[in-house]
């Protein structure tokens, strides 16, 4: 997984709270094989309007995406963050996640960052009147810079971390891989294996 | 303070515990197949990843493969592509695979257990819920999603948080005609869909004792339906009879220090466990369901209940709501509701001791004209097993449809469905709305039941035969 220290990139005002994953990814995509190539599933039930935030050209490359509150309720399919990161987006800021979500999230490296609602909205206002303003997620001073606005931003310590350390689940189980190596040396032989 | 079985095979697989961290608990035995892997493997692929263990790895085909017509392409595309990618995954990642047509092939729970794979006090995992069915060697055995499959794969660990463990107390002796699948069904009625959530069941008493290694599996293989996410029963005899001999069994020393190992596992006379449920097994009846999750289910001498009379609101409102998409009225005997299809098979009740139990009840008679059969062996050694016993010519005289390996209706992933409306008498594990088909109908029998269905046409047990012969 990358390391995330800092990510500046255009922000995409989102203005729609209660966004479940049903909506981020539709159920028909689930059935695919891959991991990747999900960016064309993304609010793929969206998309088709015109007007959608993403079908504008000032946005259309954004990898903030500034959400209303609740963000990632519903199902717990883990193709909602995948769909988020293969269209490019880093980082996801709401005044709420839901939580498998964000632990979804924080296993394949997607920043959700936890802002206030007030510091939401005055992001939107700097994002509509200027769209393809930039957007400054800055995770080692927690810290959400956009126009003139200056944002503290909650992730939690251990998240924090394993981000700026660019640690997923693997990741951080294979710093124990002297552990695992001793255990092995230890199961005893009578224990079944499928090659012979 | 003594351990209880589940603590012992947990203890003796922690690599590393540290506080305020799950433990990481170590895999012995990984189960693929086909519809959970394809992005785990990716997982792999986009990281430079490999299979840590592909020695306690082994996948085979079984959600999707089609039952019959095994030797042509399937035709549907997304189940197609799933199993292609999974031959090609285990083919780049050296993962042992039995593909459709091969001896070894089946439903993944069958297979493990045939093969020998499944042994006392091992941990096991599979990308599926009814990994639970392989506690019933006294293996800790449970279901992971696909981000775990992607860290087994890798790592051969978990990191996990304990479980807390229940004891369902079985006892005394079944009645003749009642089976395993009647007292896990009994048990998720009494305890309900959410009562086993976060708990490691373990099966005890005189009832559970007597049984055999495919009833025992039959039950912890439904311990997900009452929300828990392992069963376990403590190995004896009839666990080590039944996998000596098998091609994966330990031999000569190893044997020795297996068994010497596989009797340390039971629960100490002295451990605590942090619930505990009595069941009396003489007085089970025959269990059937009537609503839409395993918990509605109710003995076959009864009638649909009424679901005014139930004092629980959301009890009553699920109660409602299930009748109305079961098409059933409060009152009407369980026995005078007649069925479309009935289906024998799944990882729950499609081993060679199911078919035989089926086979004897319908022996020398006719199926009800109105009721389709379909017997699907649950691996494709049971069938060959079946056919060496002339159980398929048993069936086939029936005129019940005699299927190769795989879940089939079970999920309906392949083309085995019921078409909207339909309703079956199923021995497989979930009678979920549309589970088995888009609108169809489900009520979960024993193989017994669901072979005294087919006779008659309604819901019967093998006993309402005898009568209505007389
Ligand atoms: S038989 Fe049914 S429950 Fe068992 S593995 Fe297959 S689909 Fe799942």
């Amino acid at each position: 997984m990358e390391k995330f220290i800092r990510h500046t990139g255009v922000g995409v005002p989102l203005r729609r709270s209660n966004v479940d994953t049903d909506q981020i990814i539709p159920a028909v995509y689930l059935k695919r094989v891959s991991r990747t190539g999900f960016e064309d599933a993304l609010f793929a039930a969206w998309r088709g309007d015109e007007s959608f935030i993403l079908n504008q050209p000032a946005f259309r490359h954004g990898s903030v995406l500034v959400a209303g509150s609740d963000f990632g309720t519903g199902s717990s399919r883990e193709h909602a963050v995948w769909a988020l990161k293969d269209y490019g987006f880093k980082a996801v800021l709401s005044s709420r996640f839901a939580d498998i979500f964000r632990g979804n999230s924080g296993k394949q490296g997607l920043l959700t960052g936890e802002l206030a609602q007030s510091d939401i909205e005055l992001i939107w206002k700097v994002l509509e009147n200027a769209p393809g303003t930039e957007v400054t997620v800055d995770l080692e001073q927690r810290q959400v810079r956009c126009g003139d606005v200056v944002a503290p931003m909650q992730v939690d310590d251990y998240t924090r971390w394993r981000l700026m350390e660019g640690l997923d689940d693997i990741g951080l189980t294979s710093r124990h891989v002297d552990a695992i190596a001793d255990f092995e040396a230890s199961r005893p032989t009578h224990k079944p294996r499928t090659l012979v | 303070m003594g351990k209880t079985l589940a603590e012992k095979v947990w203890d003796a697989h922690v690599v590393r515990r540290a506080e305020g961290e799950p433990d990481l608990l170590y895999i012995d035995l990984h189960l693929v197949h086909e519809v959970t892997s394809p992005q785990a493997f990716e997982g792999l692929r986009l990281a430079g990843r490999e299979v840590r263990r592909p020695d306690l790895t082994i996948a085979t085909e079984d959600h999707n493969t089609p039952t019959v017509d095994i030797d042509k392409p399937i035709a549907d595309i997304t189940s197609r592509t799933q199993i292609e990618t999974l031959r090609r995954n285990c083919q780049e990642f050296g993962v042992r695979l039995h593909p459709l047509g091969d001896a070894e092939q089946g439903i993944v729970h069958v297979v493990g257990p045939q093969l020998g794979l499944t042994q006392p006090g091992l941990t096991v995992v599979c990308g599926d819920s009814h990994t639970s069915t392989h506690g019933a060697f006294g293996a800790l055995a449970f279901g992971i999603g696909t981000s775990e499959v992607e860290h087994v794969l890798a790592t051969q660990t978990l990191p996990l948080r304990p479980f807390k463990t229940m004891a369902i107390n079985v006892e005394g002796a079944l009645r003749q005609g009642t089976t395993a699948k009647d007292i896990i069904l009994a048990v998720i009625a009494k305890i309900g869909t959410g009562g086993g959530q976060g708990y490691v069941l373990e099966y005890r008493g005189e009832a559970i004792r007597s049984l055999s290694m495919e009833a025992r599996m039959t039950i912890c293989n439904m311990s997900i339906e009452a929300g828990a996410r392992a069963g376990m029963i403590a190995p004896d005899q009839t666990t080590f009879d039944y996998i000596q001999g098998r091609p994966h069994a330990p031999q000569d020393k190893d044997w020795d220090a297996a068994l010497e190992y596989w009797k340390t596992l039971r629960t100490d006379d002295d451990a605590v466990f942090d619930a505990e449920v009595t069941i009396d097994a003489t007085e089970l009846e025959p269990f059937v369901t009537w609503g839409t999750n395993p918990g509605q289910g109710l003995p076959l001498s009864s009638s649909v209940p009424d679901p005014e009379s139930m004092a629980d609101e959301s009890e009553r409102a699920a109660a409602l709501r299930a009748l109305e998409y079961m098409d059933l009225q409060p009152g009407t005997p369980l026995r005078e509701i007649a069925v479309d299809t009935v289906f024998i098979g799944s990882c729950t009740n499609g081993r060679i001791e199911d078919l035989r139990a089926a086979a004897a009840v319908i022996k020398g008679r006719r199926k009800a004209e109105s009721v389709r059969v379909l017997v699907v062996p649950g691996s494709f050694r049971v069938r060959a097993q079946a056919e060496s016993e002339g159980l398929d010519q048993v069936f086939k005289d029936f005129g019940a449809e005699w299927r190769h390996a795989g879940c089939s209706m079970c999920l309906g992933m392949n083309p085995d469905q019921l078409a909207p409306g339909e309703r079956s008498a199923s021995t497989s594990n979930r009678n979920f709305e549309g589970r088995q088909g888009k609108g169809g109908r489900t009520h979960l029998v024993s193989p017994l039941v669901a072979a005294a269905t087919s006779v008659r046409g309604t819901l019967s047990s093998p006993a309402d035969l005898e009568t209505s012969a007389t």
